[in-house]
Order: C-alpha cells, then sequence, then structure tokens
C-alpha cells in the first residue's frame, strides 16, 4: 500500500470515527431536549388541540381519517387527565372539550365515554368536577350508542352517585336490563334503585359492575379502592352496632375486643381488608389501624381526620 | 488540509447548490405565494368580521411552511442523484473535495436557498398583515418567532433529504421524507401512545417515538396567529433541538456517503 493511499485511508476512518461520534451525540443531545420540551409544553398541547373545537371543521380537515383524528384526541385527553393529575393541579378545565371532540369525531368509542363517566364529575382533585359536562356526554353517548349496556350503566351510575335522582337511575338501569346483551346486574340495580334500599349492597354492585364492565386500568383500581373503602365502612357501621347492643346489655362499653367476643357478638378479632386488625376506642368508636391505607373510607379515622385520597405518583383514581 | 481551505471549499459547493436552486427556478414559488397571500388578504378583509389578522397569520404561515417544506424536499432528494445522473459529482470529487464537505456544502446550499426563499415570504406575511390590520402591533413579533420555527423545520426537512438521498433512489427519498415530515408532525402524539404502551412494546413504541423528527414543537402557528406569546426556553429547545437532529441526519448522510460506491 502507497504512503498516498494510506494517508487516504487514515483521513477517511478519522471522519468515520467524527461522524459516528457527533450522529451519537446529537442522538443522545436531541432526545434530551425533546423531553424538555415535552415537559414544558405538557399542557399547552392539549391547548393547541383545542384552537379548532368544532368537529365539522376537524372533519373536513381530517380528510376523511376521523377515526385516526379520533384515536389522537382521546390519547390527549388521556394524556392530560394523567399529567394534570400527576402534578398536582386540579384544574382539568379542557378534559370536557377534548373528550367532547374525541367522541364527536367517533361517537363509538365507548372508552371516551366510560372515562368522562368516570372523572368528568368527581370534584378535584381526582376530578373536573363538572357533572353537568359528565351527564351530556352520557347521554350522547348512549343516543348513539343504544345497544351497549355499559353506557346505560355509566349513565345510571351518574345519576346515582352525583344527583341523587334514583328514579332516573332507576330508569335507566331498566332500560339497559333490556338490552339483547347486557348485565345481570343491570335489572338488580334498576329494582335496587326503585326501592332506594340496601346502601352498601347497591354501591357494592355498582363499584363491582364497573371493575367487571371495563379493561381500562385507571378505572379499575378506582373500583377496586372504592370496593375495599365500602367493606371498612360497612364493617365500621357494624361493629359500632355490636358496641352499642354490648353497651345496652352490660351498662357499660367493652373495654376491647376480646369483651365482644366473650359476650357472643363476634367471632374471632375483625379486621380490615388489608388483614389489620379494627381497633376499639375508649369511647366505643371503631377505628382503622392505619388510616393512610385505604383510600376514600369515610368510616373508621380519627376524629377531624380527612377521607385519604390515592397519592399524586399513581395513577388517577377516583370515580 | 487546512481549515480555512475546508471552509472555502464547502462555502463553494453551498453557493452553486443556491446557484443551481435559483437556475431551476425555485424562487419562482414566491410568485405564487404572492398571489395566495394578497388575493386571501383582499378576500379575508371583505367576507371576514374580527379574523382577519387570524387567517393571514395562519394562511400566511402554513403556506410559507408548505412551500419551504415541498422545496426542501423536492431539491433535497436530487442534491447527490443529479450529480451522479450529470456526472459532474466525479468531477467535484477529483479535485480535493471530501465526500462530507461536499454533503455538509450541499446541506447548506439548500437550507441558504429556502432561508432566502422564507425571508422573502415573510416580507409577504407582514405586508399582508400591514393591509388587513392597517399598522403592526406588539404580538406581531411571535409572527417572527414562527417564521423562526419554521426555518428550523426546514432544517431537519433538508437534512433528511439529503440523509434519503445519499443511499436511495429520489423517489423513495421524497417518499420517505414526506412520511417523515407527517409523522413529526403528529410525534407528540405518537410519544402519547407510546406512554400508554406497555412491555417490549412500549420499548419500541417509546424509541420510535423519540427517533422520529419532532415537528409538532416547531409549529406554533395557531398559537402566534391567537396572538399568544412563545416562551423564551421554546425558542432555545428547540432551535437546540432542530440544530441536534439535523446534525444526526448528517452525519448519517456523511457515513452512508463516505461507504458508498461511486463507481
Amino acid at each position: 500500500m502507497s504512503a498516498e493511499s494510506e494517508v487516504r485511508m487514515s483521513a477517511t476512518r478519522r471522519v468515520n470515527l467524527v461522524a459516528t461520534a457527533v450522529l451519537f451525540l446529537s442522538m443522545a443531545g436531541g432526545m434530551a431536549t425533546l423531553r424538555a420540551i415535552d415537559h414544558m409544553r405538557r399542557v399547552s398541547a392539549a391547548q393547541e388541540a383545542l384552537y379548532v373545537r368544532s368537529s365539522k371543521v376537524l372533519r373536513r380537515m381530517s380528510l376523511g381519517y376521523t377515526g385516526l383524528l379520533a384515536d389522537i384526541y382521546w390519547t390527549r385527553a388521556v394524556q392530560y387527565f394523567g399529567e394534570q393529575h400527576h402534578s398536582g393541579s386540579g384544574d382539568f378545565r379542557l378534559l370536557a372539550p377534548l373528550l367532547e371532540v374525541t367522541t364527536e369525531l367517533d361517537p363509538r368509542l365507548l372508552p371516551a365515554y366510560q372515562f368522562g363517566a368516570n372523572f368528568l364529575a368527581p370534584k378535584p382533585p381526582n376530578g373536573a368536577g363538572l357533572p353537568g359536562a359528565s351527564l351530556s356526554l352520557m347521554k350522547y353517548g348512549v343516543e348513539h350508542n343504544p345497544d351497549q349496556w355499559r353506557l346505560y350503566y355509566n349513565l345510571g351510575f351518574l345519576y346515582y352517585t352525583e344527583f341523587k335522582d334514583f328514579a332516573k337511575a332507576a330508569d335507566v338501569f331498566a332500560q339497559g336490563a333490556r338490552l339483547p346483551v347486557t348485565n345481570e346486574f343491570m335489572s338488580i340495580l334498576a329494582a335496587r334503585m326503585a326501592q332506594h334500599a340496601g346502601e352498601f349492597d347497591t354501591a357494592r354492585m355498582l363499584w363491582f359492575t364497573t371493575y367487571q364492565s371495563t379493561k381500562e386500568a385507571q378505572i379499575r383500581q378506582n373500583a377496586v379502592d372504592h370496593l375495599l373503602a365500602l367493606q371498612v365502612d360497612e364493617d365500621v357501621t357494624r361493629l359500632e352496632q355490636v358496641v352499642e347492643k354490648y353497651r345496652e346489655q352490660t351498662g357499660r362499653l367493652p373495654a376491647s375486643m376480646g369483651d365482644l367476643e366473650r359476650a357472643g357478638f363476634i367471632h374471632g378479632t375483625p379486621a380490615d381488608p388489608k388483614g389489620r386488625p379494627y381497633k376499639l376506642m375508649p369511647d366505643g368508636r371503631i377505628e382503622v389501624q392505619d388510616p393512610k391505607s385505604i383510600y376514600f373510607i369515610t368510616k373508621g379515622l380519627p376524629p377531624g381526620e380527612a377521607t385519604p385520597q390515592p397519592p399524586r405518583e399513581n395513577p388517577p383514581t377516583s370515580k | 488540509m487546512n481549515s480555512g481551505g475546508m471552509n472555502s471549499r464547502i462555502g463553494y459547493i453551498a453557493f452553486n447548490t443556491f446557484r443551481e436552486a435559483v437556475r431551476d427556478r425555485v424562487l419562482y414559488n414566491l410568485i405564487a405565494f404572492a398571489l395566495l397571500l394578497s388575493g386571501a388578504a383582499i378576500l379575508v378583509g371583505e367576507i371576514s368580521i374580527d379574523i382577519e389578522r387570524l387567517v393571514v397569520v395562519n394562511l400566511g404561515l402554513t403556506a410559507v411552511s408548505l412551500f419551504g417544506v415541498v422545496i426542501a424536499i423536492f431539491i433535497g432528494i436530487g442534491l447527490v442523484s443529479k450529480e451522479i445522473d450529470k456526472r459532474t459529482l466525479y468531477t467535484v470529487l477529483s479535485r480535493p473535495v471530501r465526500r462530507w464537505e461536499f454533503v455538509v456544502g450541499k446541506f447548506f446550499g439548500l437550507t441558504g436557498t429556502l432561508v432566502v426563499n422564507t425571508s422573502l415570504m415573510a416580507i409577504g406575511v407582514f405586508l399582508a398583515l400591514l393591509y388587513v390590520a392597517h399598522r403592526f402591533e406588539k404580538m406581531d413579533v411571535w409572527v417572527l418567532v414562527a417564521l423562526y420555527f419554521i426555518v428550523l423545520q426546514f432544517l431537519i426537512v433538508c437534512a433528511l433529504a439529503l440523509f434519503f438521498s445519499s443511499f436511495s433512489t429520489p423517489l423513495m427519498s421524497a417518499v420517505f421524507t414526506f412520511a417523515l415530515f407527517v409523522i413529526g408532525n403528529l410525534a407528540e402524539d405518537l410519544r402519547g401512545f407510546a406512554k400508554i404502551t406497555q412491555g417490549v412494546g412500549g420499548w419500541i413504541a417509546t424509541a420510535i417515538a423519540y427517533l422520529v423528527p419532532n415537528f409538532s414543537a416547531l409549529n406554533v402557528i395557531s398559537q402566534v396567529a391567537h396572538g399568544d406569546a412563545v416562551p423564551g426556553r421554546l425558542i432555545l429547545y428547540n432551535s437546540v433541538y432542530a440544530v441536534l437532529y439535523a446534525a444526526m441526519a448528517i452525519s448519517g448522510a456523511v457515513l452512508i456517503f463516505q461507504r458508498r460506491n461511486l463507481k
């Protein structure tokens, strides 16, 4: 090999080396910059998505690919809610328009309705605090998907939990129960709504049906958390009734759970769904061992303690 | 070879690329642009109430972006293949010009053409704005920022066109570059999809989402049309990102072109 070709080879190698280094360094730098851009554009991206709110205009702009555009808006809605919740912001103003645009573009996108039913109505920090918007969305969903029992279920749930309108809830559950493909609980729920009876059982059935009717992880976790909380609320109510009966019979409050067991009121030591025994307080109240461990409980809390909410780091889990 | 000589060789190739583009009547697109914008400005004054500025900014900046992207793609894809077909590349490389200098020079030549083209279009946009609003407002400065972001877009598109043309046919290069331009405009949504995808699929989706160019953050047309400010940090990040992405694509083009058998 001549000296000239050797010099040429080494120059080529040097160029290759420098180009490879630039390639990888710029790739790494580009990705890092992109992360920084994403971080600062979290909310503005959702805002920009809503510069055009008319679904008619969006349909024309999509050149007929409305399904894809609906999927994109749906992803933006989920991202927006998750990021606002994660950052601790209670401001979910854009959630309703994002879901409206999504469902107007694709009225058969069922997860969007279920998401709206679960996260539009509850008060901040666990939802947008817009029960009216949630109701409109669900009515629109039922109108465009009259054969989907899940939407009737979500609408009935909304009437029951947010509006306490038992008659309308019963009517909607009954309509859902009459569908060719439905869930066995729908007719039971319709009957229970009509009777306004068995608050714990009804609520348990509602949350169980919620869990059963969706594959959305956030909604399922939310249902599990509420089912656990219901169990605690029911246990504490029942145990406090037992304490009261004991006091009526003996004229004094029980000193321990052992007193209740010896008197034949309970069998064994009652424990919460996480396996921690309930505490009998000197004033006869029942408390859970660790109030922070079970979200959404309204009973069994130390006096003055607020209902525990899921931590910010977790996915949003409220109904 | 000293760096002064290297710079002058790159500059010479860049200048020739620019001259060739002008000779190919690329700047004729300005006539179409001027007609579109003046027509829109006159029409919008007749039919819209209170949204004249909005329409002119939206239409003007969108036209600047689309005209520029089309030019970047159709000139960019032919930069290498045309030189090979006309056999002028061999003449260039037989002189003391390195292959990488040829690629980098072509890139600067094309971006230079687009910067000149965009500057002339920008004058048109501001004239149309002046026509419909009768005066400039403070918020019009953000239109300049949007134009700057459009130039950053062109940097990336030129680099991509050059990258694909270093190993593919002009037609396929045009298809690849245009496809990446479309995907890049949906890049934020793509990363959104990746975030909610689990497991190995999620990793692959994330890698792809970060590898495709991000044009979403470079598109602030709607924002400035509504008179919204563009954060200074975004200007900085976007500038850094566009330069790094273009550097990545050009490095790729250099590496491929170095290995390419031109005989």
